[in-house]
């Protein structure tokens, strides 16, 4: 037997290495850091994001496989990449004065953090099933943590032991799914998934919507959403802010890396499939929202209905060249306009008596602090998708992919569901300027004032000029093979 | 003729993991819920091995190691959950967790 020596090409997770070797050198530094003064290693933690972020960007047009093909670099795995680093860079922003106020300024929390954006990176890249389901853990598991960091807190930890459950029992479905390909396959790797799917039989079909149902559950979408209200209330608000990101753009990722590439040719049996699944996702998530009375929970169920909407183009990614495309501008519309949502959110919040996360706090918010409420109205605008919005024209591209795929049912529920979606967008811009209360209102730390200043400056860009952006995003085109 | 084909293997690992999975659904304590989850993962581990000596192919037994490994992890932060959550509370039945509704 002749021993074939495996090509590496280590350049291609260059960014990966970066994060990962400078998060442990400052796993060391932060002994050194007072425990009274961890917010310094939430500062330092912005240099290995910043790194790998430079690293990232010079990756941007070379196509390479490294680790036997079993990893791939080009610009869909790239441009998630530069997503994912930038989620991290916000994320870390908007923790570092919240967590310390929390009672909870440990360092862990930044490292955990950190880790979980090199499994997000991996899933971007991911060319084998294997590589897929160890990024996927890598990126859940610091997340079990995290959302349980605020260990007193009751809320805290039930909505830590629901998400770990759920997921765990979401993994053991990936991981029966792969088993059936593997078996109808004979492999695990996406081009030789690609090769024998077709001719799989039965328990190729069975393994493909176990592994879906897999993802699903990681997304959030119906019927696989139960978890997703109440870990994001519960979970500490800046924890909510990334995962509702990062590890929704990351499960998007690496489903839409296994359909297209690997199940490209079977399409016709998964169409129908996800079209029915993100049409039951806009209309339960957007439906459900419109009761919600804390704001947290109504974020959590937009975020549930924007995953159908990133699913249509998923769904339509095979039949249209832009749905890959639209999905991307889609992930990085809604990558700002959550994070600068959940900062606004924070910015209210305070952790003892009335924490102030109803929408009801919101009400006077126009006369009390003007550039605030313009700033979430500017948000919710674009969540909903109201022109002049990044939301807007995330959506646009969303709904003309669909329809070039043929799916004229789909793009009218998810115009109607964005119809319902502005009642309880609107209901805070009403609440902030059409009532009258009183406003308590803690001062916003400078690094929250920044995120919701990016946030809104990057959600009027891509509104206003959305042209050059979305040639970036339908750059990002996904190689198959390897 | 006394072979044990792989039919049967797919249909042990598939009662094992509906067992699981529906330990999942149906009991109410948390450590049988992580239990059942194991389950599941161990009867795709089971499929693992049997396919990888049905096709002659060693990339299902490496699998396996990484499923155990991964699973390991996992308990070893949701074992660590339940014992930070019994502390608060007395109890790991998912029952009485029910702090949020909506």
């Amino acid at each position: 037997m002749q021993f074939v020596e495996p090509t590496l090409n280590l350049s291609v997770i260059l960014p990966i290495i970066i994060l990962t070797f400078s998060t442990l050198l400052l796993m060391f530094v932060d002994f050194w850091v007072p425990d009274e003064r961890k917010d310094i290693t939430g500062w330092l933690s912005l240099f290995p994001l910043g790194g790998a972020l430079t690293a990232t960007f010079f990756q941007w047009d070379t196509i390479k496989g490294a680790f036997n093909s079993s990893v791939l670099q080009d610009n869909f795995s790239t441009y998630l990449s530069i997503l994912y680093l930038i989620t991290g860079m916000l994320s870390v922003l908007i923790s570092i004065g919240y967590i310390r106020k929390r009672g909870h300024g440990r360092s862990e929390y930044y490292f955990l953090m950190l880790f979980s954006l090199v499994g997000m990176m991996l899933m971007g890249m991911a060319n084998d099933l294997l590589i897929v389901f160890l990024a996927l853990e890598l990126l859940s598991i610091p997340l079990y943590i995290m959302s349980g960091f605020d260990r007193t807190d009751l809320n805290s930890e039930e909505s830590a032991l629901k998400y770990f459950l759920l997921g765990a029992f979401s993994s053991g479905f990936l991981v029966f799914g792969i088993a059936l390909i593997y078996g109808a396959v004979g492999s695990t790797a996406l081009p030789d998934i690609a090769e024998g799917i077709a001719t799989s039989g039965t328990v190729g079909l069975a393994g493909i919507a176990m592994l879906l149902v897999g993802f699903m559950f990681k997304v959030g979408t119906v019927p696989f959403h139960m978890w997703t209200p109440d870990v994001y209330q519960g979970a500490p608000t800046s924890v909510t802010a990334f995962m509702s990101v990062g590890a929704k753009v990351a499960g998007f990722a690496a489903l839409m890396r296994v359909l297209i590439s690997s199940m490209g040719s079977m399409d016709e049996k998964w169409i129908p499939a996800l079209a029915v699944i993100a049409a039951a996702t806009m209309i339960v998530g957007n439906i459900a929202a419109l009761t919600q009375t804390n704001i947290k929970r109504l974020l959590a169920y937009s975020s549930i209905a924007h995953a159908g909407y990133i699913l249509m183009a998923v769904t339509a990614s095979t039949k249209s060249d832009d749905g890959v495309g639209a999905a991307l501008f889609y992930m990085m519309t809604y990558m700002f306009t959550n994070l600068g949502a959940f900062a606004a959110v924070m910015a209210m919040e305070r952790f003892s008596g009335n924490k102030q996360l109803d929408l009801d706090d919101y009400k006077g918010m126009g006369k009390h602090n003007f550039a605030f409420a313009i700033v979430m109205m500017l948000l919710m605008f674009s969540l909903t998708g109201i022109p002049l919005t990044g939301g807007f024209v995330g959506k646009f591209y969303v709904f003309k992919t669909a329809l070039e795929a043929d799916l004229v049912w789909l793009v009218i529920i998810a115009a109607l569901t964005s119809v319902v979606s502005a009642f309880y967008y609107m209901r805070v811009v009403f609440n902030m300027f059409m009532f009258d209360g009183e406003i308590d209102m803690p001062t916003v730390p400078n690094a929250l004032k920044l995120v919701m200043a990016v946030a809104a400056i990057a959600t009027l860009v891509l509104g206003v000029l959305p042209a050059d952006w979305y040639t970036i995003a339908q750059n990002a085109l996904m190689t198959t093979g390897g | 003729m006394d072979e044990v084909t792989i039919g049967w293997y797919i249909a042990l690992a598939a009662i094992l993991f509906s067992m699981g999975a529906l330990g999942v659904l149906v009991r109410r304590n948390a450590l049988i819920i992580f239990m059942s989850i194991e389950l599941m993962l161990n009867a795709g581990n089971l499929l693992f091995v049997a396919f990888a000596r049905h096709l002659g192919d060693l990339d299902g037994q490496i699998w396996v190691f990484f499923t155990m490994t991964v699973a390991a992890a996992e308990v070893a932060v949701g074992l660590a959950l339940a014992v930070s959550i019994f502390r608060n509370r007395d109890s790991v039945n998912i029952d009485d967790m029910n702090m949020m509704k909506g």
